[in-house]
């Protein structure tokens, strides 16, 4: 399968969107992991502002570090998020709630709880009707991001944004299900090169994951490691670096994604 | 899209294991809902219990995936020659070549539920023998299926509330267009939990009584569990003239309200107006609608609005939630397998519980079921933060 990316979003420790992490990425600035600060999500409306968890919050604000390095409007574009873990502070909240005496779970925690809540608040922020879909393969929840994305794009013609993201749970679901560090990241892709497109992509599924791509600084390695959106950075530093580059992802049921990076 | 068949599908519900219960229980109306003496709930509902009894622990090789939900999914590959049906194609295409695209809202979020009762006195931490990855995760359905069969193919879990199952369809279709399998196990499961039944109620969604889709008195919905699985296969010249085929998928999104459907059933209306282009068929040659029809006060009327606007007044529609609560995560493959066999069986199932349909809605809403030949039906799934997925189906002599 061959695609274009249009633009590209990060957020995470250290990468404080696109603009600001391409030179950390293709390692000429080394990476300090700074404490993430999301933007508040001024494109809701403020009644639901003020109802959204930090999942939507970076997952909004990943998507629009995209947007903002191509023309295209969000209103328009179908997405996909993928995510192993969704919201796990209103997943924990609602837990201890259930399993008290007194269970009154709260309406919003629980219309929160559902895995495609930043994909509802995303359509309600970019007043779209697009198609959208939110995805789950546990670590391999970017490379069933990519490749869901990727076959869209070939199968419609349309350009798609993909929006990976994890975050830490709280204990003590953490200590089942390590996640040490939030991250965010988005590609917007297309069908056709066209003078915005910064590089090719060519996808295809292996058997072979003996290879998977790694990162040479110790800071990023442990970020990709330690969170299953960022199992994708090895992909965002080859289009950081702008050379041509054979990133290996991990896939699900011992397979791997090769992607050919051709920058444009 | 790529043009795929219902090879074999496979169905379980509180309503009836396996198609020919099923069946029955949709032919001689018996709806499988009963009031709530689930787990340690205490609401005034009725739900759609698969009974315990009916829930074998998952084998014995796969016992890191046990869990209610895998248990229900479980069930539910065991009914109708669908497990042959899948080694059979395993062999034909090679366990690489098949894809395993499901639908799960709460996945395995019981165990989670009940491991918390269990959290050590002093740390606060979960007990043991408590495995995240098999139940909680949202991919564990997936990899439990997967790992049932041996198969290493593609495979995601799409998690978009109560559209879920309908969407993986499109999955399954895209993924075969582009080569990346020949074949693929669809469908979804969700199994009754406390997170749903409560959260449910805190909205003020719960119907006291079996829930009654488009009635007058509706006041919200049965939840249900179950699961529903249909093998995609590529159609060809073999395929058989009567096998029921994918022939179009709408998406759309509400961009409304996290969970309460647009007024005037925007989303909806695009959601099957895509589908019908997808299938490139005219809405006048739809011969039964599978509705959402959860039995809320504001899905119903918003539906109503949706399809007339798509279909105007004539088709004959009906929910089939009565029979089987709303499965969530499930109904939308739960719907497609009522539709199929409607369309196989030559008969639309007309709404049980409902007594007097709401004489504001403008629809052709089915009380009693009716013979008819159906060729092409619509099946609708909408859900939280304003998803929704219709799906074509139909014969090719549709």
């Amino acid at each position: 399968m061959r695609v274009f990316v249009e633009s590209v979003g990060i957020l995470a420790p250290g990468l404080a969107g696109w603009a600001a992490s391409r030179a950390v990425l293709a390692g000429t600035v080394p990476y300090r992991a700074a404490e993430l600060s999301l933007p508040n999500p001024d494109v809701l409306p403020a009644v639901e502002r003020r109802r959204t968890g930090v999942p939507v919050k970076l997952a909004i604000a990943v998507g629009q570090d995209a947007l903002a390095g191509s023309a295209r409007s969000g209103a328009e574009l179908p997405t996909v998020f993928t995510s192993s873990g969704s919201d796990g502070e209103v997943i924990q909240e609602i837990c201890v709630t259930l399993a008290g005496t007194q269970r009154q779970v709260s309406p919003t925690r629980f219309h929160n709880s559902v895995h495609n809540a930043p994909s509802g608040y995303w359509g309600i922020a970019m007043r779209s009707r697009a198609p959208s879909t939110s995805l789950c393969a546990f670590d391999c929840s970017f490379a069933a991001g990519l490749i869901e994305a990727a076959t869209q794009v070939g199968v419609s013609g349309d350009a798609v944004l993909l929006i990976a993201y994890d975050l830490p749970y709280p204990e003590p679901l953490r200590s089942v299900r390590p996640v040490s560090a939030p991250f965010g990241a988005a590609l917007l892709l297309t069908r056709d090169r066209d003078s915005r497109s910064i590089a090719g992509l060519e996808i295809a599924v292996s058997r072979d994951r003996g290879r998977t791509s790694s990162l040479d600084d110790a800071g990023l390695e442990s970020l990709r490691r330690e969170n299953p959106g960022a199992r994708g950075l090895p992909l965002l530093a080859a289009l950081a670096r702008r050379r041509p580059d054979d990133v290996v992802l991990e896939y699900v049921a011992g397979n791997a994604i090769d992607v050919a990076v051709s920058p444009c | 899209m790529q043009r795929v068949f219902f090879s074999r599908m496979a169905i379980a519900s509180s309503a009836g294991i396996g198609l020919e219960a099923s069946l029955e229980a949709l032919r001689e109306r018996r709806s499988g809902l009963a009031p709530c003496r689930f787990e340690t709930a205490e609401l005034r509902t009725c739900v759609g219990q698969i009974p315990d009894e009916r829930l074998a622990p998952v084998r014995a090789d796969l016992t890191t995936f046990d869990c209610r939900n895998n248990r229900i999914a479980q069930l539910c590959l065991r009914q109708d020659g669908f497990e042959n049906a899948v080694i059979e194609s395993r062999d034909r295409h090679g366990a690489g070549r098949i894809g395993v695209f499901l639908g799960t809202s709460t996945s395995g979020i019981l165990s989670t539920e009940l491991a918390y009762r269990r959290r050590d006195p002093v740390s606060g931490a979960l007990p043991p023998d408590f495995r995240y990855a098999g139940t909680q995760n949202s991919f564990s359905l997936a990899g439990f299926v997967q790992s049932y069969f041996a198969l290493t193919g593609p495979a995601v879990v799409v998690s978009t509330a109560c559209s879920s199952s309908a969407k993986v369809f499109g999955n399954a279709a895209r993924m075969i267009a582009a080569g990346l399998c020949d074949a693929a196990l669809v469908g979804g499961a969700d199994s009754l939990c406390l997170t749903t039944l409560y959260g449910f109620a805190s909205l003020g969604l719960l119907s006291t009584s079996p829930c009654r889709p488009f009635d007058a008195q509706r006041d919200g919905i049965s939840i249900g569990e179950g699961a529903g699985f249909v093998l995609l296969e590529k159609s060809d010249a073999h395929t058989p003239p009567d096998a029921v085929r994918l022939l179009g998928i709408g998406e759309s999104g509400d961009a409304y309200h996290m969970s309460s459907p647009h007024a005037e059933g925007l989303g909806a209306r695009l959601a099957m107006e895509r589908a019908l282009k997808d299938a490139g068929i005219a809405p006048q040659a739809i011969d039964y609608i599978n509705l959402h029809g959860t039995g809320t006060r504001s899905n119903d009327a918003t539906e109503d609005k949706a399809v007339f606007a798509v279909f105007g007044g004539d088709t004959p529609c009906s929910s089939t939630k009565g029979w089987t609560g709303h499965t969530l995560g499930a109904c939308g493959a739960i719907g497609a397998i009522i539709s199929a066999l409607a369309i196989g069986h030559g008969f639309l199932p007309g709404s049980v519980n409902t007594r007097t349909v709401d004489a504001t809605m403008k629809l052709r809403y089915l009380l009693e079921n009716r013979p008819a030949s159906a060729n092409l039906v619509i099946s609708n799934a909408f859900g939280f933060g304003g998803t929704n997925c219709s799906l074509v189906l139909g014969r090719a002599g549709g």
